[in-house]
């Protein structure tokens, strides 16, 4: 199944809930870069808070899909990492740098507004 | 709770159900949140290795019991080419695939045993365990 991509002003929000695989990972790579080019948002929140397993292909497909939006004018925060997934990813030697990342939706939101100086 | 199970990996979709079966096991032995996922993580990637070195393979669980603990043995089998150099998969950043799957050392962290078994042209297995602290 897709993940629900819902479009907010010129914010993109993303929640993902579902027990993410390799060929939804990049389904949604592709559908996230093909809305932000067509509603020309210029920031995007991916919430994590409901995902309690990130693997180095996840995370992989997560930071690429940040560089990749980046490229194209477009800022994304991940949000709401729990504190089991961080601490499983820098043990497993996945360290995310140069993510921006927030605690939760709201300074997720917070943090867009600060770097698009809206 | 059965004290064994295994899962097949062919398809990309048995990685998920491994960690999945994974993720159960820890739960019912009553790891804590965090072992949890670092179980299922650990899974999930031996489970990756499978799928993308070896085509075909299982994922074997096992709960076990010592003298005063318990643990979770997860054990890899598959019948693929083998590992040429075991000191070399096992350095940090060493990868074959361009950077699919954090590598071995990863889960080595993830655990608290690890052991590897590898012919070349007959097969790898990869033993992991974890206790409940």
């Amino acid at each position: 199944m897709p993940i629900p991509i819902l479009k907010l002003h010129n914010y993109l929000l993303i929640s993902i809930q579902t027990e993410i695989d390799d060929q939804t990972a990049i389904q949604f790579q592709e559908d996230l870069l093909d809305k932000i080019h067509k509603t020309g948002a210029t920031g995007v929140v991916i919430d994590l808070t409901s995902v309690d397993i990130i693997d180095s292909f996840i995370a992989k497909v997560l930071g690429d899909v940040v560089s990749m939006s980046d490229l194209m004018g477009a800022k994304v925060v991940l949000t709401g990492i729990q504190p089991a997934v961080a601490m499983t990813l820098i043990e497993l030697g996945i360290h995310l740098q140069n993510i921006p990342t927030a605690l939760d939706l709201e300074q997720g939101l917070i943090k867009l507004h600060q770097e698009l100086g809206v | 709770m059965k004290p064994q199970s295994g899962v097949i990996i062919r398809k990309e979709w048995d990685i998920v159900g491994a960690r999945q079966v994974a993720r159960e096991m820890a739960r019912e032995l009553k790891f804590g949140v965090v072992d949890q996922a670092r179980i299922a993580t650990a899974v999930s990637e031996l489970a990756r290795n499978i799928y993308l070195y070896a085509n075909e393979g299982q994922i074997l669980f096992n709960a076990i019991q010592s003298v005063n603990k318990t643990g979770l043995c997860v054990k890899a089998v598959d019948t693929g080419p083998g590992i040429n150099d075991i000191s070399e998969v096992m350095q940090d950043g060493y990868s074959t695939s361009g950077g699919l799957g954090a590598g071995l050392p990863g889960v080595k962290r993830l655990m608290d045993e690890f052991d590897i078994k590898t012919e070349i042209g007959i097969g790898t297995t990869i033993t992991a365990t974890k206790w409940v602290r």
